[in-house]
C-alpha cells in the first residue's frame, strides 16, 4: 500500500513534468508570471493594501471580482458532470474528469484571491472551525470559506482516486466515485449560491441586493467554465491520443448557448426593473453603462462584456457556427471575456460606486494589483496543466481504469 | 515546545485539551512565544488576569514603537443601565468640520493617510437630504453657505447592525451599552463590514497608520482609540474611553454651535429623553431597518 502510494507520487510527478519544448516553454512562462506576481505580493505585504487602488469608498474591487468569477468557473465543472452521469451520455463522460481538474484549479485561484485581499493574511486561520472563530451561521463569507474548502476537498478526493487507480491500471471504484460525483453537483450549485449571497445579502448596496443575483451567477458560470474546457479539449484532440468526439464538444457548446440565453434573460429582467422603476438605486447601473457626472471608467468594459456575451450566444446557438472550428473558438474567447468582465469588475465596482454616502471614487486597478492577479492565474494554470498531464496517460491507455 | 510557552491564550481544541491547557496555564507565567501568538484567543474570551497582561503588553508595545511611556490601554466595561444615544441638530450645524478634526486627534486616527470617522456632507437646500447630490469635499472660504446645509455622518451605533453579522471571525460586535466595537487584534481585514455598512462609517487602515508621537492621545481603550495596526478596520465608538467614564464624546465638546447632543437613553430625565420628547427626530435610511441610536432633528 505504502509502496503503491510512493510509486504513484513519484510516477505522477515524473509524468507531470515530462514534456516537449512547447510544454517546458509554457511551464517556464507560467513560472515567470508567478514570480512576477509574487514580487508584487511581497510589495503589497510590506506596504499594505495601499499598493492597490481600493480605498474606503470602493473597498472591494479587482481581487474580489476575480474571486467571484473563479468560483463560477469552479462551479461549472457540473456542467459536464450532469449530462455525463445523469443521462449516461458517453461522449462527455470520458472527459468530465477535466471538469473536476478545472474545478480544483479554479478553487485554488479563488481562495488565493481572497487571501491577497485581506488586510491581515496572518489571521486567515481564524476562519477555520475549531481552531478559529468562524461567525456561523450569520456570516456569509464565513459560510463561503466552509463550502469552498469542502468543494475543494470533495473534488480532490475524486481526482486523486481517479488518478491513483488509473496510475496503477486498476478500474476506479464506481461505488465510491459516482456518489461523490453526484454530490459534487449540488455542491457546485451551493458554492456559487453562497458566493452570490455574500453580495445579495447586502442591503446597503442596492446594485447587489437582488433576488436574481444567485440565478444570474449560476447561468453565467455555466458559460465561462466550459469555455475553458472546450479550448482544452481541442488541444488534447490534436496533441494527445485522447479521443474526444467532436459531437461532445458541439453538445457542450449547445448547452452553453442555453445557459447564455438564461443569463441574458435574467440580465434583461434586472435592467427592466432598474430603468422602468427609475429609483435612486438606478445610479449604479447608470454608472456602469453610461457614466454619471463624467465618471465613466467602466462604460467601455460594460458594453464590451454585453457585446461579447450576445455575439457568443449567437455563435453557439447557430449549428453552423457552433460546429465550425474558428467560430467555435471565437465564441469560447468571447464568452470567457464577457463573463470575466460581468462577474468581475462590472459586478463589484458599480456596487460600490457611488458609495453609501453618494461619493464617486473611480477605481481602476494598479499595476501591482494586476501583477498579483496575473500571478494567481499563473499558479492556477500551472496546477491545471500539471493535473491534466497526470490525467492524460490514464485516459489514453485503454487498459487502465475508465476514468470518469 | 516547553510547557512554559503555553498559557490561556493557547488553542483550546476540546474540553480535554482545555483541561490540560488550564493546568499548564496555572503552571506558567507570562510569556509571548510564537506558538501562543499564533494560537491566541479573542480578548473577550480571556480571563481577567490574562486581559490585564495583554493591556500591559499593548502599553509596552506603544512605549517601544512611539517612545511614549504615558500611554494607557484600558478595557473599561459597559456600565449597567446605560444605553448611549446621540442627537444631531441639523438646523444648527454650520459645516465647520471641527468635530471631524477633534475626533481625529481624540481617537488617534492615522494622519497620513488621513482617516476621518466623521464625514460632513454638504447638501443643497434645493434638494433636501439626498446623498446622491451631497458633497463631502466642500471647500468655500466661509461656512455655512446660504444655499447649503450640512449633515455630519459617523457610526450610527445601530440596534440591528448590518456590519457585525457579516464579520466572518466575530471580530466586531455590539456592547451592552449599544456601542459597536472592533477588536483590532482579531480583525481579518476582509472588509465585509465596510460593504455592509449603509453609512460609510467603517474605515480601513490601507497602510501602517502614521501619527506624530507628540500628537498621540495617551488615554486609550482597547476597543476604541488604541493605536491600530495596518490592515484592520476601525470606526467611531462614541469615544468609548471617555463616555464610559461619564464624559462627553470629543465631537460633542468641540461643537461651537451646540448641534451635538449625547446621553443615556435609559435615563428618563436625561438629555436624550428630553430631546426625543420635545423634538421630532428621524434616522438615516430607516428603510434598511438598522435602527440607529443616532438621531437627527431640526430644533428650529
Amino acid at each position: 500500500m505504502i509502496k503503491d502510494i510512493t510509486s504513484f507520487t513519484t510516477g505522477s510527478a515524473r509524468i507531470a513534468f515530462k514534456g516537449g519544448p512547447t510544454f517546458y516553454a509554457w511551464i517556464g512562462f507560467l513560472g515567470i508570471v508567478c514570480l512576477w506576481g509574487l514580487a508584487a505580493w511581497w510589495n503589497q505585504f510590506q506596504h499594505g493594501l495601499i499598493t492597490t487602488n481600493m480605498r474606503d469608498q470602493v473597498s472591494w474591487a479587482f481581487y474580489i471580482g476575480n474571486f467571484t468569477f473563479l468560483v463560477g468557473v469552479a462551479a461549472a465543472a457540473v456542467m459536464l458532470v450532469i449530462p455525463a452521469y445523469i443521462y449516461n451520455w458517453k461522449p462527455i463522460k470520458e472527459i468530465a474528469i477535466f471538469g473536476e481538474l478545472l474545478a480544483v484549479s479554479a478553487i485554488v485561484m479563488s481562495m488565493l484571491f481572497v487571501f491577497v485581499d485581506v488586510g491581515r493574511p496572518d489571521r486567515v486561520w481564524q476562519l477555520m472551525p475549531i481552531i478559529g472563530t468562524p461567525n456561523l451561521p450569520s456570516s456569509l463569507l464565513g459560510w463561503d470559506v466552509m463550502v469552498l474548502n469542502g468543494y475543494l476537498v470533495l473534488n480532490l478526493i475524486i481526482v486523486v482516486h481517479l488518478l491513483y487507480t488509473g496510475f496503477h491500471k486498476r478500474p476506479y471504484n464506481r461505488k465510491f466515485v459516482v456518489p461523490l460525483l453526484l454530490f459534487s453537483i449540488p455542491a457546485a450549485v451551493g458554492i456559487h449560491t453562497v458566493t452570490a449571497f455574500v453580495y445579495a445579502g447586502t442591503a446597503a448596496r442596492p446594485f447587489w441586493n437582488s433576488a436574481i443575483l444567485a440565478p444570474r451567477f449560476l447561468a453565467s458560470a455555466f458559460c465561462s467554465g466550459p469555455a475553458i474546457l472546450l479550448i482544452l479539449f481541442q488541444i488534447l484532440q490534436r496533441t494527445t491520443h485522447i479521443k474526444i468526439k467532436d459531437e461532445a464538444i458541439w453538445k457542450i457548446a449547445e448547452l452553453m448557448a442555453y445557459a447564455m440565453f438564461l443569463n441574458l434573460f435574467l440580465f434583461g429582467a434586472e435592467i427592466f426593473r432598474e430603468y422602468y422603476s427609475n429609483t435612486h438605486h438606478l445610479i449604479h447601473t447608470q454608472y456602469l453603462y453610461s457614466g454619471v457626472h463624467g465618471h465613466d471608467a467602466l462604460v467601455p468594459y460594460a458594453w464590451a462584456s454585453l457585446i461579447c456575451s450576445v455575439a457568443a450566444f449567437l455563435l453557439f446557438l447557430i449549428p453552423a457556427t457552433r460546429t465550425h472550428l474558428v467560430t467555435l473558438n471565437l465564441g469560447c474567447v468571447l464568452i470567457f471575456a464577457g463573463v470575466y468582465i460581468e462577474k468581475g469588475m462590472a459586478l463589484v465596482i458599480p456596487g460600490m460606486t457611488p458609495d453609501t454616502l453618494g461619493e464617486f471614487y473611480e477605481y481602476v486597478p494598479t499595476l501591482n494589483e494586476v501583477r498579483i492577479g496575473a500571478g494567481i492565474f499563473a499558479i492556477g494554470f500551472l496546477v491545471f496543466t500539471l493535473l491534466c498531464k497526470m490525467a492524460i496517460p490514464i485516459l489514453r491507455d485503454p487498459d487502465s481504469g475508465k476514468a470518469a | 515546545m516547553s510547557e512554559k510557552s503555553f498559557d490561556r491564550r493557547t488553542l483550546l481544541v476540546s474540553a480535554g485539551l482545555s483541561t490540560m491547557a488550564g493546568i499548564s496555564a496555572a503552571a506558567s507565567g507570562k510569556s509571548t512565544g510564537w506558538v501562543e501568538r499564533l494560537l491566541k484567543r479573542r480578548f473577550v474570551e480571556l480571563s481577567d488576569a490574562r486581559r490585564e497582561e495583554i493591556l500591559t503588553e499593548l502599553e509596552e508595545a506603544c512605549r517601544v514603537k512611539y517612545g511614549r511611556d504615558d500611554i494607557t490601554v484600558a478595557d473599561t466595561p459597559a456600565l449597567d443601565g446605560v444605553e448611549f444615544a446621540y442627537g444631531l441638530d441639523l438646523s444648527r450645524c454650520v459645516g465647520c468640520r471641527r468635530c471631524v478634526y477633534s475626533c481625529v486627534h481624540e481617537n488617534n486616527q492615522s494622519r497620513d493617510p488621513q482617516i476621518q470617522w466623521i464625514r460632513v456632507l454638504e447638501m443643497k437646500k434645493d434638494h433636501g437630504i439626498d446623498f446622491a447630490e451631497s458633497n463631502v469635499y466642500y471647500d468655500p472660504d466661509e461656512v455655512p453657505e446660504p444655499d447649503s446645509f450640512y449633515v455630519p455622518v459617523a457610526c450610527q451605533q445601530c440596534r440591528q447592525p448590518a456590519c457585525t453579522k457579516v464579520c466572518p471571525v466575530k471580530a466586531t460586535w455590539q456592547e451592552p451599552d449599544g456601542i459597536v466595537v472592533i477588536d483590532s487584534d482579531w480583525c481579518l481585514g476582509c472588509r465585509c463590514c465596510m460593504s455592509a455598512c449603509p453609512y460609510g462609517a467603517r474605515h480601513f487602515n490601507w497602510t501602517e497608520p502614521r501619527i506624530a508621537t507628540e500628537e498621540i492621545n495617551p488615554d486609550t481603550h482597547i476597543f476604541g482609540n488604541r493605536l491600530r495596526p495596518n490592515g484592520v478596520v476601525e470606526k467611531c465608538t462614541f469615544c468609548i474611553h471617555r463616555t464610559r467614564k461619564g464624559r462627553y464624546p470629543a465631537c460633542v465638546e468641540i461643537c461651537p454651535v451646540g448641534a451635538r447632543k449625547f446621553g443615556n437613553l435609559l435615563d428618563e430625565a436625561g438629555e436624550m429623553r428630553y430631546l426625543m420628547r420635545e423634538k421630532r427626530v428621524f434616522v438615516l435610511k430607516e428603510e434598511l431597518n438598522t435602527r440607529p441610536r443616532f438621531y437627527y432633528f431640526y430644533a428650529t
